[in-house]
């Protein structure tokens, strides 16, 4: 069970209170940028004509928790995904990966950190609805559970099939996202990006990063036979080389070292 | 002896690239304090659209990468026990350490708040690629410190401590081998999560291996370019039999690397792009040219690879075509996705240059003060299996004759 927010665009009037009361839930700098940054978390753009609302769609399986190298980023058992400034060191891996552009940085900082929306994570652990659904005048974003909203967003598109377009955006793209949309124009036409993997992207380096384990021994015992075979022909032939019979040759290899090294002073003071 | 012979020369020129030198210091200085008073927006042209930019495209990227002669030459040596190549093992274990510590420094000035850096070691993520490459370029940098010591204890004339790093000698070496495996095919794993923002010249769920196969090359490469500018700034003279088969393994190591790019594309259909080229398929046959076909195309004639002048010229293309590489996939295949273009800032490609020329630096004292390339007359590094006492003295980590 995780919630989730749904958004309707054809229900958005674009008039941005769900961007002020984000600002005041999370302490966030005025003024309403006109894109996300690091310090404005959610904004209503106009997309040829359309309203459409961007915030961070927190996925079920996040591409930004499984890149970040100190679990700064975390999914919550509530189903948003957070963010834990104190830990981040600022490699932006996270921005780089995120197959919908949501997380931000302070560029302008010379102590930065990443910004984005957390789904007013401390109102949702309170059983309360996030403070843009709170706000939001004409029900466009709607808070519940995940599940519950997937069987509302089908509601509307059977029950009103000319008003929208034919898809969920969010049920499956990059394996499925906690917030929801659906609009009465192609998604394309709203800036989304419509060529996200359906699947979650975290598997991609996980099938890699799985068989290090097993790689790491396997890759290991393999140097070690070369290292004790290519050695031991070595030695043979600098046994047979010296006309020895190869039995003691690490004896002999010990001594003849000694030597070299007590050879290489002597030279110097001849 | 190294250390006479930089003694009988002057302690400083004040020349063409010591006046270079300086100002690049003088500018990197600078440049070090708006970045960390004004923070990256005021330093980079980086944005939110584009993150990534110069110093991890290349100062990371290719950083590590070129640095893989370290490892590739230590197991040649000591897990092939090929002991011939042991003159080189030590610039090369060298420049390998230093182009580790170049790399922690260029992350101290691509971090956001690099004084954080030691969270990798108490937070951890095992599902992040980063993570990984974090701890095993930490551990392999400890490795490779440890794989030089000698040279320095030798220098010192601490015999214990000298034999301690023999007696582990072999183990060091496999750990050191393990762990770049791992983190120069990481490298490549980095961006085998951005499927769809990497353009598909770049994007394949062979990056990993690419990248490492690709750094054995590039490694090799800059091992033959680092003899030559020994050469020339150290009076030393070219070990062509030993350069020879290094030439032999880039061939093998740029054509595996090469079949396997041409399979692959073929593969996904990126290809096709090439009858109609555009902004990325240019990029991506100027990198394929000079970074393959060209090295690749002069290095299997065996009057090449035997001529200095040659082989010199193909490492050089290679190493470049290397860099291409990576910037290719760091910034060329990632624009389109991100919708902006992206140029390195002059203060960005100052810190870089900065820190190369820092490297050159650092390597140049190493070489005045330690006992890094044999001392030995032409005669015996040239023909190594006539003076087979002298070599293995030498190296920088000599294990069997301990064990």
């Amino acid at each position: 069970m995780s919630v989730g927010l749904l958004f309707d665009q054809t229900r958005c009037i674009g008039c941005g209170a769900c961007s002020a009361a984000c600002k005041e839930q999370n302490d966030l700098p005025l003024p309403i940028e006109e894109r996300t940054t690091a310090y404005t978390w959610t904004v209503v753009e106009k997309e040829n004509g359309a309203n459409i609302r961007r915030l961070c769609f927190h996925c079920l399986d996040p591409t930004c928790v499984s890149v970040c190298p100190v679990a700064a980023l975390t999914k919550t058992p509530e189903g948003p995904v957070v963010y834990d400034s104190k830990k981040c060191i600022g490699c932006r891996y996270c921005i780089m990966a995120c197959p919908f552009g949501v997380p931000k940085y302070q560029w302008d900082r010379a102590v930065p950190v990443v910004g984005k929306c957390v789904m007013c994570i401390d109102r949702v652990r309170e059983g309360k609805a996030t403070a843009c659904a709170t706000v939001c005048p004409t029900g466009a974003t709607m808070f519940g559970e995940r599940d519950d909203l997937v069987r509302e967003a089908r509601a509307r598109l059977v029950n009103e099939p000319g008003k929208y377009v034919d898809h969920i955006y969010g049920l499956a793209e990059a394996g499925g996202t906690g917030v929801l949309v659906i609009a009465g124009v192609p998604f394309a036409s709203l800036g989304m990006k419509t060529d996200v993997p359906q699947q979650p992207l975290p598997l991609l380096t996980w099938q890699v990063l799985s068989k290090i384990p097993s790689f790491v021994m396997v890759w290991g015992v393999f140097l070690l036979g070369v290292h004790w075979i290519t050695k031991r022909r070595a030695e043979v032939h600098d046994a047979e080389l010296a006309g020895d019979d190869g039995g003691d040759d690490g004896m002999i290899r010990v001594v003849d070292d000694g030597g070299r090294r007590s050879g290489g002073k002597g030279e110097e003071r001849r | 002896m190294s250390v006479q012979a930089a003694a009988r020369r002057p302690a400083f020129r004040f020349g063409f690239y010591e006046s270079l030198f300086g100002i690049v210091v003088a500018l990197f200085a600078v440049v070090t304090l708006v970045r960390f008073t004004r923070g990256l927006g005021a330093t980079t042209n980086l944005s939110d659209q584009f993150p990534w930019g110069l110093w991890i495209g290349f100062d990371v990227l290719c950083g590590v990468g070129l640095a893989a002669g370290a490892f590739t030459l230590t197991a040649i040596v000591h897990i092939f026990n090929l002991h011939k190549f042991e003159p080189i093992v030590r610039p090369t274990v060298l420049t390998g350490f230093l182009g580790y510590v170049l790399v922690s420094m260029g992350l101290m000035f691509d971090l956001g708040q690099p004084w954080r850096i030691w969270h990798a070691i108490i937070y951890w993520n095992p599902e992040s690629v980063m993570f990984e490459v974090a701890w095993c370029v930490m551990l392999y940098t400890a490795v490779l410190a440890l794989e030089f010591s000698p040279v320095v204890f030798e220098r010192l004339r601490l015999e214990r401590p000298r034999r301690i790093i023999k007696v582990v000698g072999t183990p060091l070496v496999i750990a050191g081998v393990i762990l770049s495996t791992l983190h120069q095919s990481s490298l490549g794993s980095l961006y085998l999560i951005v499927p769809e923002k990497l353009h598909p010249l770049w994007y394949t769920p062979m990056l990993p291996f690419l990248f490492f196969i690709s750094a054995i090359g590039g490694g090799i490469a800059m091992t033959v370019l680092e003899s030559y500018l020994s050469k020339r700034a150290f009076g030393r003279h070219l070990e062509m039999d030993l350069l020879e088969p290094l030439g032999r393994g880039m061939v093998v190591a740029l054509g595996v690397y090469g079949l396997l790019r041409i399979v692959t594309l073929s593969g996904n259909g990126a290809l096709a792009g090439l009858a109609h080229p555009g902004y990325e398929e240019g990029m991506f046959m100027i990198e394929f040219a000079i970074g393959v076909l060209v090295p690749v195309g002069l290095l299997i004639f065996d009057g090449v690879r035997s001529s200095p002048s040659g082989l010199i010229a193909a490492s050089l293309c290679a190493v470049m075509g290397f860099v291409m590489n990576r910037l290719n996939i760091s910034v060329t295949g990632m624009e389109r996705a991100a919708g902006v273009r992206y140029v390195p800032s002059w203060m960005e490609i100052t810190v870089s240059l900065g820190l190369v020329a820092l490297g050159f630096a650092a390597f140049a004292l190493a070489v005045r003060y330690l006992p890094i390339f044999p001392e030995a007359p032409a005669h015996a590094v040239t023909h190594p299996a006539t003076a087979p006492g002298r070599a293995p003295a030498r190296a920088a980590l000599s294990p069997e004759s301990e064990t």
